[in-house]
């Protein structure tokens, strides 16, 4: 398997994340550098992701270097019924790097196995979404000051939410105190709650989005109940207004708490919050281009500080 | 003494492969795994059989047919308990429990209709990640199926 890809946030070590979050740190004090001159990055979505790939293309044109792609799968092969190794192989002969997009799950790490050139997950369904992951670490330390030793409490869909998943691996290296907060039709899945468990990692499971709970966290990380997870319309109704948050829930939290959300948000987050001290997610986009940055200057082996 | 018994039921066998002990449910599948619609050689397949060990058992003898290991090996996704004897004149000249192999490439089938697997023209790869019950996930989609259910690719 080619060595720069990022698959799965699983994959990597402690480490490397580490390395990761000091590039993004770098790419954030030095924005524009021409490290990727004479480079061609392929952005290959198969399936649309506006912001995405927008970020992703951002990152590579703050780099220097140059993007080819498509942005939907209708206007490539794959609509003539070309197979998704046929396109990674064509592409390969063009591009240093190709990060991509697709709906089924296991693409990426297949595109792995047909190339050489390394590849970045920018999503694969339902599965895995690394670069997120890592735009939420990096926000975390930037808020924090450190991973270690912090509480952080995940809200709404914990079940088929992949970003609460992957921040989960994530974050097993830096013993964190976990609070999953959901209904009991979208809890953390039993494996995670497991993992947690053979890691001797603290957790506490709640139905109600309490007081208590909201003033000892120092991240809240929000997320979109979505109503085609429910079979019954009237359980959506009753669900979705329990996990919301409101300015007038705001008032006693720890100093530092910030609030995380992948983005897009429904009614999860009051307006009201924007412009709270703790609303961080509109930030935490903003710290996307950094992180894949990073993503991409190690995945092409390039030292930013030399 | 029950066994032998069950084994006359079924036929005794100069030279070839029996395996012994495989669940009820089983059995079917495991003449999947090993491709036994092709076979050429004279297949015997007994199932509901009385088992002092597991109650009721399913069998299958192949006549003249040796398998490679890892062929036999890939029944224990299915059937842990199953066990092979290699007959050679009449006699028992080797007998072992299969061993579930840590990777398993081909043959289970990704129960995710929206896994890669299922939608290009690529083997499926599972890795086992735990045994009794024996549970696999797809190195692809991440999805974790039981080996008891697993679907068996054709």
């Amino acid at each position: 398997m080619n060595q720069g890809s990022l698959v799965s946030i699983d994959d990597i070590s402690k480490e490397q994340i580490l390395d990761l979050l000091d590039r993004a740190a770098y790419f954030e004090a030095h924005p524009n550098s021409k490290l990727l001159d004479g480079k061609v990055v392929a952005t290959l979505f198969f399936e649309p992701s506006t912001r995405t790939r927008l970020s992703f293309e951002t990152a590579v044109n703050r780099l220097g270097g140059r993007v080819i792609g498509f942005s939907d799968a209708a206007t490539s092969s794959t609509s003539k019924g070309e197979t998704l190794k046929d396109t990674i192989k064509m592409v390969s002969n063009y591009a240093d790097l190709i990060v991509m997009r697709h709906h089924l799950e296991g693409a990426a790490r297949y595109a792995t196995e047909v190339t050489d050139v390394p590849i970045v997950n920018a999503g694969d369904g339902a599965n895995q979404h690394p670069s997120q992951t890592m735009l939420d670490l990096y926000s975390i330390v930037k808020t924090q000051g450190r991973l270690e030793n912090l509480t952080i409490t995940m809200v709404g869909d914990l079940k088929y939410g992949r970003t609460v998943h992957s921040l989960l691996m994530a974050m097993r290296y830096f013993n964190p105190r976990f609070r999953f907060v959901s209904s009991p039709e979208l809890e953390m899945p039993r494996e995670y709650i497991e993992i947690c468990r053979d890691l001797g990692i603290e957790y506490t499971e709640h139905r109600d989005f309490s007081p208590e709970v909201i003033n000892s966290s120092d991240i809240i990380y929000m997320t979109r109940v979505q109503r085609e997870r429910f079979s019954d319309p009237m359980e959506y109704e009753k669900v979705k207004n329990l996990y919301s948050l409101r300015r007038d829930m705001l008032g006693n939290t720890r100093p530092g708490m910030r609030i995380l959300h992948p983005l897009p948000r429904v009614n999860e987050i009051d307006r009201d919050v924007d412009d709270c001290p703790q609303a961080y997610y509109f930030e935490q986009a903003r710290n996307g281009v950094f992180a894949r940055q990073a993503i991409i200057t190690r995945a092409l082996n390039i030292d930013p500080t030399r | 003494m029950s066994q032998q018994k069950t084994e006359l039921a079924v036929a005794a066998l100069r030279n070839g492969t029996v395996i012994d002990h495989i669940p009820c449910e089983a059995v079917y599948k495991a003449v999947r795994i090993l491709r036994l619609e092709d076979a050429g050689t004279a297949v015997t397949i007994g199932n509901n059989l009385p088992s002092d060990r597991m109650g009721r058992k399913g069998i299958i003898k192949v006549a003249d047919r040796f398998f490679d290991e890892s062929d036999l090996d890939r029944i224990a996704i299915i059937a842990p308990t199953a066990v092979v004897n290699i007959i050679e004149d009449y006699k028992v000249v080797e007998k072992r429990q299969v061993q579930l192999p840590q990777t398993i490439k081909g043959i289970v089938h990704c129960s995710n209709p929206k896994c890669i697997t299922n939608n290009e023209p690529m083997e499926t790869c599972f890795e086992v990640v735990s045994t009794n019950p024996t549970r696999l996930r797809c190195r692809y989609c991440n999805r974790t199926i039981g080996g008891v259910e697993a679907e068996i690719a054709q």
